[in-house]
């Protein structure tokens, strides 16, 4: 029986997915002692910064199955901490230089408004005809039109939306948060962890979802029963002092709610009598527990915050700032630089194939380049080999979201889940409720699928966009059934088939960041490049302004200098 | 922009009605024919069934392609131009020599994620395989999920 992982994406901490790293590799070790399976395993070096992630992940698949692989493969998104540490101060003359900005989502944006505020000379190109790039709303009323030609008109209610692109900010990512403040975009908050939303493996408990808090709790009651078992059995004495001992079975009768014998019956206070738990076979076995994992984890603990109105209202508020200076429709063909500046051609994107694209061009002392490396490794540029070499060796991950309307908010009514995600196996991995409008009555919309790499998010994209969203229904509805009733109609981003971006984000492996991220970041005559993809943090905003941020303190300390 | 926002237009091609996701849901292989005039609306085929965790459960070449491989490159195998390209696979003459695609798709190119590592040689071979002798292609000399094997990292 297969039970695949219940894990969101983009997860993990550096130092958590290190640690995940040194732990496969030390149960593969065993594995390997053990076995006497006579596979063709090559075990890598101990030293995870040599194991070619490949490696690792074809042995994981190997040896634990394609749930472990997938959870690898999910979480391998190496994100680091936010290092900022105020607004930039970019003092001295710029003696009239001029820079010329390729792309306005949030990185092109910060690098217009800040160099411009340092006295720049700045025009921006830009090939959607919006400012944001992925940052990025969906609303009634628009359309957007993938590779492959399929237009998608979205037919949500006013006040009603999808964030296709990055939908929600942790508390630390700080520089996020201070242009928010200082561009006036309202925040509130994103509920990520709702004890009253669902954990759901097709396999397990008949197919019934549960509901989280019952998981938590009871897996929790039943840790602590095991433990408190061996501590009064002394088995714990050489790791737990005679004083701390009283003091970890006092704890860990009120962290589990054990009873006076330190048995755990189940129910946590809420309810006035106890329910009768689930038995921590049935939790082990129903893998429910790895879904607990999508609150502890760093980057999705309280708070979080989203835009009111939508995640776009922070590109729409960077662009009040610096609208005038970006070029919509632009579409990059070639980057050229000498000692005396940079020449970009564009060609108008819009044109079609009946009114050819005049090309025409750019000029200026610098460049900061935001193109999304899966276009620029396209883009004939004048760089070195070595940039060139990182620019091409980044692959670009697979996501998809899918946001669905409801004649009204069953979710609440029906199940008092109010904001929060369930989590599942089934390919839809995540079904969103909104974190905001509760308790009104009228319709709703629910993010009904969030699909990061793995074999469904290719499935997914190779979709027509109604079988997606078709699909996100038929599947969605085995979690909630009041689907068949409800909904209404949806609408569907498949990141590979978004023309400004032909991926989600740039996937770094630790092998290629060793060997090509400094490559990237480094300036390149008179260019250099910004954006998730140039972040310790990526896939998420706060990389792409902090990359910005860096870029842009490098390059104007080269042109005071000079 | 927002035309009429409180009422979904019936006769938008991407409203999805119920019945319509229940069709779908019920589905096991379309009837859309794969004409050369056929649009992506109806060349695209819905799945029969998904895969589960993290690899491709998909076995014959034609069903990873439409797994795999026609996100990008489209039903058609014409690709797409954006910001940026996906190149055609369709009469595409850097197939001839078999071992090209095994080692784009099993090793990743450029943007383009390793495929491969989410499909077993036999997998590999079979949608390579797929590929050389449609859209236009005729590479009769079928690779091997030795030849796979041979390229893995």
């Amino acid at each position: 029986m297969h039970l695949g992982a219940i894990f969101d994406p983009k997860t993990s901490a550096r130092a958590f997915a290190r640690a995940k790293f040194r732990s496969y590799l030390f149960s593969l070790e065993d594995a390997r002692r053990s076995a006497s399976r006579g596979s063709k395993l090559t075990m890598p070096n101990e030293n995870e910064t040599v194991v070619s992630r490949r490696d690792l992940l074809s042995l994981v698949g190997t040896v634990a199955g394609s749930t472990a692989m997938y959870q690898a493969m999910t979480s391998l998104g190496f994100a680091s901490e936010s290092n900022y540490t105020g607004p930039i101060k970019l003092s001295g003359d710029v003696k009239g230089a001029s820079v010329l900005v390729l792309g306005a989502g949030l990185a092109g944006l910060t690098a217009a408004l800040e160099l411009r505020a340092a006295g720049y000379k700045v025009q921006v190109l830009e090939f959607n005809s919006r400012p944001g790039g992925r940052n990025w709303t969906l609303r009634g009323g628009d359309s957007f039109t993938e590779l492959g030609g399929t237009t998608q008109t979205c037919n949500f209610e006013e006040g009603l939306y999808l964030n296709p692109g990055p939908w929600r900010i942790p508390y630390h990512h700080r520089a996020l948060l201070d242009y928010c403040k200082g561009l006036g975009v309202v925040l509130e908050s994103f509920i990520q962890l709702n004890h009253n939303a669902l954990l759901h493996a097709s396999a397990a408990f008949g197919g019934k979802p549960q509901r989280i808090r019952d998981i938590k709790t009871d897996f929790q009651g039943h840790v602590s029963e095991l433990l408190a078992k061996v501590t009064q059995q002394g088995k714990l004495d050489e790791a737990v002092s005679v004083e701390d001992k009283e003091i970890l079975l006092q704890a860990l009768r009120s962290w589990g709610a054990l009873d006076s014998n330190y048995a755990y019956r189940g129910g946590l206070g809420a309810a006035p009598v106890a329910g009768e738990p689930i038995s921590l076979s049935d939790i082990l076995k129903s893998r429910l527990w790895s879904g607990l994992r999508n609150f502890a984890l760093h980057q999705f603990q309280t708070t979080m915050f989203q835009p009111v109105g939508g995640m776009d209202m922070i590109g729409k508020a960077f662009a009040r700032e610096v609208g005038d200076l970006i070029r919509y429709d632009a579409k990059v063909t070639r980057i050229q630089q000498s000692d005396g500046g940079v020449t970009v051609s564009y060609v108008n994107a819009k044109a079609g194939s009946s009114s050819p694209a005049t090309p025409q061009t750019a000029k200026a002392d610098w460049c900061v380049c935001t193109i999304p490396l899966s276009i620029l490794s396209q883009i004939q540029l004048d760089v070195g080999p070595r940039m060139k070499a990182a620019i091409d060796a980044v692959p670009y991950a697979s996501s998809v979201k899918i946001g669905l309307q409801f004649k009204r908010r069953f979710w609440e009514e029906d199940e008092a889940i109010y904001g929060g995600i369930s989590y599942t196996d089934l390919p839809i991995r995540q079904i969103s409720y909104p974190s905001n409008g509760f308790n009104r009555s009228g319709r709703g919309v629910l993010l009904g699928a969030y699909i990061f790499e793995g074999a469904n998010a290719y499935e997914f994209t190779s979709m027509a966009p109604a079988d997606r969203v078709a699909r996100a229904v038929e599947l969605g509805g085995r979690i909630h059934p009041q689907y068949r009733a409800e909904f209404e109609n949806g609408i569907s981003v498949a990141w590979h088939r978004v023309p400004f971006t032909l991926g989600c984000a740039g996937y770094w492996s630790e092998k290629t960041r060793a060997e090509h991220y400094d490559n990237l970041c480094q300036i390149d005559g008179r260019i250099v490049l910004a954006g998730e993809h140039a972040s310790y943090i990526p896939a998420w905003q706060e990389g792409a302004i902090l990359s910005s941020l860096d870029a842009i303190t490098r390059l104007h300390e080269r042109v005071v200098r000079m | 922009m927002r035309s009429n926002p409180g009422k979904p237009a019936r006769s938008d091609l991407t409203t999805i009605s119920l019945s319509a996701a229940v069709a779908v849901g019920l589905a096991l292989i379309s009837l859309a024919p794969r004409g050369a005039h056929a649009d992506e609306e109806t060349r695209s085929r819905p799945l029969a069934s998904l895969s589960t965790g993290f690899r491709f459960t998909e076995s014959t070449g034609e069903e990873l392609f439409a797994s795999a491989c026609q996100g990008c490159h489209m039903p058609d195998g014409k690709g797409a131009v954006g910001a940026g390209t996906y190149p055609p696979l369709a009469k595409n003459g850097n197939l001839e020599a078999g071992g090209y695609p095994v080692y784009v798709v099993v090793r990743g190119q450029r943007a383009m994620p390793p495929v491969g590592i989410m499909m077993n040689d036999d997998q590999v071979a079979a949608v390579v395989n797929y590929v050389r002798t449609h859209f236009g292609n005729q590479y009769k000399d079928a690779v091997t999920a030795d030849d796979v094997k041979r390229v893995r990292p």
